[in-house]
């Protein structure tokens, strides 16, 4: 085995473009994960059973199966029923949905968090219950929570991969086509491979400099 | 302090003021059991607008949970609370929120919100509640972070204060609400020593230059002895003994408000 800089070179076009569909897949899924997640998390938290149970259900099916089952499931079964998104669309909506049943425990410990007496104040001010809510629980509550959202932004990229099933070109999917069609494996999977760590970390210096700054 | 300072009596009068000599609160037959604890027992008594009233006894002896019914942060299980004429439980929310703009409160632990300033602590409530415009409730925090001596804290987190300064930013702004009725509860338990005076002192001014009427739990009985018009020596969920401050401090009837005061004095 002998290192082609050739391949390198020529792969790179393709891997900025794979780059692109996996940033997009992330950054989306992740925007996506973050609003369902409180979603549920608020959802949960109304007096009336009859939300809080299909919620409950919902989210514990879909925090139990693997998300490539659900990939597999939005892409190719939904089109039977008449719903048809593009391959990439489809991606971000399984990954932020998926990943959203689990940022949901996140939010729900971080509201758990916030000390009692935050709403007696609240109480004590007569505040209405929705700006208690906006203005001084969810502050405080997300604030917490950032360092693990960050984890799962992280967990969410190196989901990407998975996409290559239902046909979108991220980069391990570039990678794959390139490979297979210059019988090169070694160049285009290394690139690939150092794209990950040198995302994940950027990725991990983002959140905490965000972290020093919602923490002061 | 002068005659302008914001605590002086509004050229508007509050809305709902109690007629003069009318009783601002009641508390009938009011029981409070956490689990097979009962914490008041069958409580009665009133307190009439203006009044400064303070309750004094043992830890565990239902003080707290009295200030606590009256902002509505816990129910009684019997018994009925009005205020200033209006029922509190059961009411329905509308009830329930008018009532709560009569009644301020200051905490123990201060709760002052930490992601907000100290200057936005003091006017979320006005514009949010009372519908004040922003430049108004601002104009006001400053007099009243001025009044409690912060006025070079407005933009600070209220974390970066000390425990006292941030007991008067609470105490400003409980009083921005411009509340009939301010509860104080046990407000110099969690400061150190050297802080409390201050704190102590701020509220001896607000007691001698407003109609506010208070209610105080607090373990500092001299201050009690200053400020109030009425002390209530509470014990096993009773008000075992009531009378003015003199009376109760220098010639209690009850052998359990001696040993009481006597430990703690």
């Amino acid at each position: 085995m002998k290192w082609d800089w050739n391949a390198v070179r020529d792969f790179m076009p393709h891997f900025w473009d794979g780059l692109l569909v996996t940033l997009e897949a992330v950054a989306l899924g992740s925007l996506l994960s973050f609003s369902l997640g409180l979603v549920w998390t608020l959802l949960m938290r109304t007096p009336t059973r009859w939300v809080r149970w299909p919620v409950g259900v919902v989210t514990e099916f879909v925090r139990n199966t693997p998300l490539l089952v659900q990939l597999f499931f939005l892409f190719y079964v939904l089109p039977e029923w008449g719903l048809t998104f593009s391959a990439l669309t489809t991606g971000v909506f399984a990954i932020g949905l998926h990943y959203s049943t689990y940022t949901m425990q996140v939010y729900r410990a971080g509201i758990e968090a916030v000390p009692v007496g935050q709403w007696e104040a609240a109480t004590a001010l007569n505040l209405p219950r929705q700006r208690t809510w906006t203005a001084v629980i969810l502050p405080q509550a997300i604030r917490r929570v950032v360092p693990a959202l960050g984890n799962y932004v992280i967990a969410m990229l190196k989901d990407t991969p998975m996409l290559m099933v239902i046909t979108v070109l991220e980069m391990l999917g570039q990678a794959r086509l390139y490979s297979q069609q210059h019988f090169q494996f070694t160049e285009p999977v290394t690139v690939i491979g150092a794209a990950f760590i040198l995302i994940s970390y950027l990725a991990s210096l983002l959140m905490r400099a965000l972290e020093r700054r919602l923490v002061r | 302090m002068s005659a302008d300072t914001p605590l002086m009596k509004d050229p508007e009068p509050r809305a709902g003021t109690t007629a003069p000599g009318g009783e601002l609160i009641r508390l009938e037959g009011v029981t409070k059991r956490f689990g097979t604890n009962t914490v008041l027992d069958d409580l009665d008594f009133t307190i009439d607008p203006g009044k400064h009233v303070t309750l004094i006894g043992p830890s565990g002896s239902g003080k707290t949970t009295i200030l606590r019914l009256l902002m509505t942060l816990t129910q009684p299980d019997e018994g009925t609370i009005t205020v200033d004429g209006q029922r509190l439980f059961p009411a329905p929310e509308k009830q329930v929120r008018e009532v709560r703009k009569k009644i301020g409160m200051v905490f123990q632990q201060f709760n002052l919100f930490p992601n907000m300033s100290v200057l936005r602590n003091v006017t979320e409530a006005p514009v949010q509640v009372l519908g004040m415009s922003k430049d108004e409730a601002e104009a006001r925090a400053r007099e009243l972070l001025e009044l409690v001596g912060l006025a070079d804290k407005c933009d600070a987190r209220p974390t970066r204060l000390s425990g006292g300064q941030q007991q008067r930013v609470a105490i400003a702004r409980a009083l921005a609400m411009r509340p009939q009725v301010l509860l104080l509860d046990e407000v110099t338990s969690a400061l150190d020593p050297e802080l409390v005076a201050g704190v102590l002192d701020l509220l001896r001014d607000i007691a001698r230059s407003t109609d506010i009427t208070m209610l105080c739990v607090t373990h500092e009985m001299g201050f009690a002895r200053d400020i109030s018009d009425k002390v209530l020596m509470f014990d096993g969920g009773r008000v075992i003994e009531s009378g003015s401050p003199e009376q109760i401090f220098s010639e209690p009837e009850q052998d359990r408000t001696r040993e009481f005061l006597g430990a703690v004095l």
